[in-house]
């Protein structure tokens, strides 16, 4: 029923925010089109979850939990990094570049 | 008519993403997210998951989103300037990465499950009448993952910690 149109749209959701990541240089951006890369799969654990059992949604709400942490710790060091270098382009960042 | 809905809800998803990704303005960017979110939080609601769908509401578009608008406003981005998005060459190879991407997973979404594995029809929603949307989610989080649920408290102290000790200028 709605498990085909529902693994679609995650599949097309994911895609966008691979797409976002190599598409953008600002880290922040970057940052957002992960969690848009979570919440496809989270659709998909949802969707799956009509008829596999619970357990999907259950696991839905750890991915929440670690996307929470993962923000935090990651505008955290967005915010350590903007310190340093005055921006937030993921172009300035080339400490381990050669040369 | 569930399924009219879950495609308006869908294509209100997808196009708000794409809009995300292709704002200039990282601010723009954001709330276009929240769109996103809302949606995903409806079609959540038509998949049988109204506890997951709240969730979504208070814990995604209301605290996490806060927190990158609030980052953004803080470092001050919003204010014009050069766009961030690549040169023709970085949409180039994005485009044909993101494609390839889709062409695989579209074969994904079209496999069929095994009988085996599913369930009889009807049996989610029997444990959801009888337990409640809540219950029928806290009943195996606190048994069968209470393992996993005590490891997510330890990870969420250990991001608080480790974000004061990153943000902050001197300990």
């Amino acid at each position: 029923m709605l498990l085909s149109p529902a693994l679609a749209i995650s599949a097309v959701l994911f895609t966008l925010g691979v797409a976002g990541v190599l598409l953008r240089r600002n880290a922040i951006v970057i940052f957002m089109c992960v969690e848009l890369m979570l919440n496809a799969v989270n659709l998909t654990f949802v969707a799956l979850a009509q008829s596999l059992g619970l357990g999907g949604q259950v696991f839905v709400f750890f991915v929440m939990a670690v996307a929470a942490a993962e923000a935090a710790v990651g505008l955290a060091i967005i915010l350590a990094v903007y310190r340093h270098k005055q921006s937030v382009s993921l172009q300035n960042m080339n400490l381990l570049k050669d040369g | 008519m569930t399924l009219t809905f879950f495609w308006i809800f869908g294509v209100i998803a997808m196009g708000s993403a794409l809009l995300c990704i292709t704002r200039k303005n990282p601010i723009g960017s954001a709330l276009w997210l929240v769109v996103t979110l809302f949606a995903l939080a409806a079609l959540f609601v038509l998949l049988d998951a109204q506890f997951i769908a709240v969730l979504q509401v208070l814990v995604y578009a209301g605290a996490i989103m806060v927190l990158f608008l609030f980052v953004i406003m803080l470092l001050n981005l919003g204010r014009p300037g050069p766009t961030d998005i690549k040169g023709p060459v970085g949409v180039l190879v994005a485009t044909v990465l993101a494609g390839a991407l889709l062409l695989q997973l579209r074969v994904l979404s079209q496999a069929t499950l095994p009988p085996g594995i599913q369930l009889p029809a009807g049996t989610i929603s029997a444990l959801q009448q009888q337990q409640g949307m809540v219950g029928s989610v806290a009943n195996p989080l606190f048994a069968a993952y209470l393992v996993p649920f005590e490891i997510a408290s330890v990870l969420l102290l250990a991001a608080i910690v480790g974000a004061v000790v990153l943000a902050k200028r001197k300990l």
